[in-house]
This record gives C-alpha cells, structure tokens and sequence, in this order.
C-alpha cells in the first residue's frame, strides 16, 4: 500500500515500456501533479507500451490522469489486469470536460440588457407578492369582524414583549447617547451667537420629530425585523408553515398580522420612550456645558415644540413599525430551503426595512413641511 | 500499517452529564469488513459512530482509526486521518448552498493540487458510479428527491475513494424498492472499491444486505458481536426483541439469496 505511484523506463525486445508502480491513488499521486502528468502525456506521444502489472493499486483519479495522458483512448501496446482494466474503463465512459460547459456562457452583448430586465422582473415579483401579503392581511383583518374569538392575542403579545418591552434598554441607551452628542455639538455652535437658549428648539424638533421615530425604526428593523425574517424562513425550511396550513391555520393569520400589528403598536411607544431619553440626555448636556437650568428648559419644550410634532413622531412610529413589520414578513416567505438564500434574504430584510423607512420619512417631511412649526 | 486494524476502539466510556451511554465497549474492525451496529433508539449506536469519526471525544477510553488516535494527534495527521474516511450522514448534509456538483467536488478541491479539469472528469465518474447524469451536477440540493439526496451524499463521501466508509441509517426514509437498490449499489461499489463499513441501522433489510458482521448494542454495551446468525441466536431480551417475530428470520432468509 504505502508506496508512492511512480514509473520506470525499460527497454523489451527493442521496445521502450514504460512500468507504473506503487499506488496511484489520490493519496500516493505525488505533489504538484502538472509535473508528472507533463511526463505522462509526452511519453505517451512517443507511441510507448505501458505496463500496469506491478501496480498496487489504481483509483479514479489515478486512472483519470492515466486516461488524459493516453489522449483519451486505449494505448496500441499495453499489458493491463483485469482489476485495473474495469477502473479505466470508468475512467473512459466520462464525457470530456469540454462537452459539457457547466453554466450557459452569458451573450455578452446583451449581457447588461438581461441584467437590467432580471432586475426589472424581480422588483415586479417584489412588488406583486408584497401586494398580495397586504391584501391577505386586510381580508384576514375583515374575517376578524366576524369571527373576534380568532384573533391571535397569544402571538401579538408574545411579539409586543419581544420587540417592545425587551428593546427598552438598548432604545433608550441609543436615544440617551444621540441626545448628548447633539446637545453638545449643538451647544458649541449656539454660544457662537449667544442664542444658547434654542438649544431646547433644536433638540426638542429635531429628536421628537426626526431622531426619535427614525432612529427607533434602525434599532427595530435591526433587532426584531431580522428576527421575524430568520423565524418565518427557518419555519418554511423545516416545513412548520405547511403544517400550519394542514391544521386550517392561515400563516398570514397567525404569523405575519400579529407581528405587524405588534409592531405598529411598540413603535409608537418606544418612539416616546427613545425621545424622552435622548431629551433627558440632551438636557443634561445642556445643563452642564450652558449652565442651562432645568426649570428653564421644561419651562420652554412646550412653547418651542408645538404639541402636532408629538403626533408627526407618534404617527411616523405607527408607519415605521408597519413598514418593517410587512417586509420581514414578506422577506421571510420568500426564503428558499437553504442556508445562502436564508442570510442573503435576512440581511435584503434589514437593508430594504431602513431604505423604505427613511423614503417614508421623506414623504412625511414633505407633506407635514407646514404643520407644527412654532410662531 | 496494514496489520493495524481500521477501526480500534478500546474501553470506552461515555457519559452525558447524569446519563450514562457507553459502558467500557471494546469494538475491533479489520479491513474490509461491514460491519453493522444495531441497538435500540438512545443506545448509543450513533454517539459510538460520532467517536469513532472524531466528532465527539469519549469520557474515557480510546478511539484508534487507522492505528492513530483520532481527537488526540496533531492536526496534520487529524486531517489526513480524517481524509481517510467518507462519511454519510443520515439526512446527506449536502452543502444547500451548492450545487450538486460543488457538493461533490467540495473534498477533492480542499487538497488543493487538482487541476479544474480532473476535479470536473472525477466528479463526473463519481456521478456515474452512484448512477446519476452530469446533468444532474446543476441541481441544487432542495430539488433532489430523498434517494437523489442519499447517492449524492455518497458520492461526497466516496469523492476521495477512503479506505472505510461511515455510514448513520443508510437507508432511512428510503422506499423497499430505492433502499434495495441503495444497498445493491453500496455493495457493488464496495466490491469494486474495496473499502471497509461501519453502520449504525435500524433496518433488518438493510442489515441483511451489507454487514457482514453485526454488533448489537443494548445495556450501555455491546451485548453480542459476530455473523446475523451468531447475534440471532444470542439469549438477550433486546436481541429477541430486535430479531424477533419472524423478521429476523426473513432477514436471514434474504441474506442468504443475496449471498
């Protein structure tokens, strides 16, 4: 066994025979291969006999090498045991590796045009499957009138608590730390002017109705959007939403509306929750880097906040929380059974929640351009 | 080296926590052997073959493949070690990421010395040795059938021709027909191959028609060792649970046409 393949060149009755020994096995084959498939494959051209008698033992790749040395046919001269002779002739009913090309090469002219209209398509499906989860959704909410004992009040709180009650502490940590760091930035340029008293203006506008419900959408779509995705697409690949299905449970029912409808309700709470950190944060900083005295900043937030930006920021959190809530959903019942597809669409998941979130902040920013402005 | 037996395992031991799953066993396979396990569910049969693949480290006592210690050498000679063998897990554990064809090549292309070209006329040969199309190298695990899963999986495992193959409930989830003809092709290719078993089954078919020797575990140990007739006619309660009822007799019955 333990012999390295190797080869000997002898001459018999005026002939130049070539003897294989050792194993030529995957193991023996010695390292780097070019080399002695290079000898092979010029010995080969000479027209020489070859003799496999003494060889130990021949396995595919062995034989593989031996086959594509030979030019892929049967040597004229040879002397070769049956037990070698059935590997090569393995070896000869593989089709050559040019016959068949793996993947159908591209039309590289039109490359980019087949590109674009992939794209095309896929948002098209996007869209049209998204459509179809709001439309379940909706029908599902209509059957709900009139059958009140089926709603998932299990999975809704189970989902409030998970992505509402246990994403206090990082909310509130995050909205702490941004209040701070704009109150002080802030602060810096303000004294410039001696206008430090508009430090509540511009903390109270800019986290209540900016920071606040945009910042929390990140930390959710982070947290629990990724979450649901994962959940939804492991239970597709181990094959719970059909058995769901057979136990006449509706996956919209059970799974995808408590979790957008648990949503649309932590937001809201959490966008007042994260907001009064980051005002809490702001106002410290304020306190100690302005001699800004807190009486005089509650005193003012709500004169220089008029009360519609509460609503702006409670309303963008109900949006947000929806929003992301759908498209984990909808990312997650389109992962296919395996592992890439499951991160590829968990992380398509996050990427598309925080894209969409803040183009709906945009939209909120243009249509509310004249509400809640302080006179 | 050839006097070594394949697999050596010596005095061992295995607790979980409380539970205690193996007590002093001592198994010896020698080339070219197939040796099949069989036990009742939670006797330890697949944490043995984890052991014996290095997968999990006994409490106590020594797991010898090939002649060398499979967790405690170094890592050189672990890897080789570990190239020596071809497992085939009970579900395939193909790569879902991959192709078929990737699947296959996966091993040969982790030697890093072979040509693209070689990998690619070697992943074909194997797919003809289990009995599928190159044709076939394009489909992604999820779209193969539970049987297309099964010989894809051991054409993975056979991809670097190893000298013993490993094999957990070969034929599980396998209809009479695709299992027969599963276990045919095992048997054929171990006839060309030469390679040596070891099986953990619950299978009587099955066991019939590959092992050549049978262990049958019960009790944290192994309670009888030697040909399907010599466990049968061991005086053990599992065994006559196991064999008993007429199916051990079928199976020996089967046995015997094959041969």
């Amino acid at each position: 066994m333990g012999e390295p393949a190797s080869f000997t060149t002898e001459i018999r009755d005026g002939k130049r025979v070539i003897q294989l020994s050792g194993a030529w096995t995957l193991a023996w084959l010695p390292s780097p291969l070019a080399e002695l498939d290079q000898q092979l494959q010029a010995l080969a051209a000479e027209g020489v006999s070859w003799d496999l008698t003494s060889m130990v033992r021949l396995d595919s790749a062995g034989a593989l090498l031996l086959w594509r040395a030979w030019g892929k046919q049967w040597p004229l001269a040879a002397s070769i045991p049956e037990e070698h002779r059935h590997v090569l002739l393995r070896a000869e009913s593989v089709p050559a590796a040019t016959a068949l090309p793996l993947v159908p090469a591209p039309t590289a002219v039109l490359g980019w045009l087949e590109w674009f209209g992939l794209r095309v398509l896929r948002a098209g499906s996007h869209l049209r499957d998204g459509l179809s989860l709001v439309g379940a959704i909706l029908l599902d909410i209509f059957w709900l009138f009139t059958h009140p004992r089926e709603t998932p009040f299990r999975e809704f709180s189970a989902t409030l608590y998970k992505s509402g009650a246990l994403a206090l502490p990082v909310t509130a940590l995050v909205g702490f730390l941004i209040g701070i760091v704009l109150s002080y930035l802030s602060s810096l340029q303000l004294r410039l002017f001696g206008a430090e008293t508009f430090i509540v203006n511009i903390l109270g506008m800019s986290i209540i109705r900016e920071l606040g419900p945009v910042l929390v959408a990140v930390l959710v779509a982070g947290r629990s959007g990724s979450a649901m995705t994962a959940q939804i697409g492991v239970m597709r690949v181990t094959e719970e939403i059909d058995a769901l299905a057979t136990m006449g449970v509706s996956r919209t029912l059970r799974l995808v509306l408590p979790k957008v409808m648990a949503l649309a309700l932590a937001m809201p709470l959490l966008v007042v929750w994260c907001s009064a950190a980051g005002i809490f944060g702001g106002l410290l900083a304020a306190n100690i880097q302005l001699d800004l005295s807190w009486g005089f900043f509650i005193e003012t937030l709500p004169r220089s906040v008029p009360l519609p930006n509460l609503w702006i920021g409670l309303s963008k959190g109900f949006v947000f929380g929806l929003l992301i809530g759908l498209i984990a959903c909808h990312f997650g019942l389109r992962i296919k059974p395996n592992t890439e597809s499951l991160s590829t669409k968990t992380t398509s998941s996050v990427v598309t929640s925080i894209t969409v979130v803040i183009l709906a902040d945009a939209v909120f920013a243009i249509f509310t351009r004249n509400v809640g402005l302080p006179l | 080296m050839s006097s070594s037996p394949v697999i050596d395992v010596q005095g061992v031991w295995t607790r979980f926590g409380e539970a205690l799953v193996h007590r002093d066993i001592d198994l010896v396979v020698h080339r070219g052997e197939m040796l099949g396990l069989v036990g009742g569910s939670g006797s330890g049969k697949t944490t043995l073959l984890r052991e014996v693949v290095g997968l999990l480290k006994p409490t106590q006592g020594e797991v010898r493949l090939f002649g060398k210690s499979v967790v405690d050498a170094s890592p050189d000679v672990q890897r080789d070690l570990r190239r020596r063998f071809g497992m085939l897990f009970q579900h395939g554990a193909l790569f879902s990421a991959l192709p078929v064809f990737d699947n296959i090549a996966f091993p040969l292309r982790e030697l890093k010395r072979l040509d693209e070209n070689l990998i690619r006329e070697l992943v074909w040969m194997k797919l003809a040795m289990v009995e599928l199309e190159p044709a076939h190298g394009r489909l992604m695990p999820a779209e193969l059938s539970g049987g297309m899963i099964k010989r894809v999986a051991l054409a993975r495992a056979l991809a670097l021709e190893p000298e013993l193959l490993v094999l957990d409930e070969p034929t599980s989830g396998l209809d009479p027909d695709r299992s027969e003809n599963f276990v045919k092709l095992i048997r054929t290719l171990q006839r060309e191959l030469n390679f040596t078993v070891i099986m953990v089954t619950h299978d009587l078919d099955t066991l019939a028609g590959l092992a050549n020797r049978v262990a049958a575990m019960a009790d944290q140990r192994i309670v009888a060792l030697g040909t399907l007739q010599e466990v049968m006619a061991v005086d053990h309660p599992f065994v006559h649970r196991f064999f008993g009822g007429g199916r051990g007799l079928r199976a020996q019955a089967a046995q015997e046409r094959a041969d």
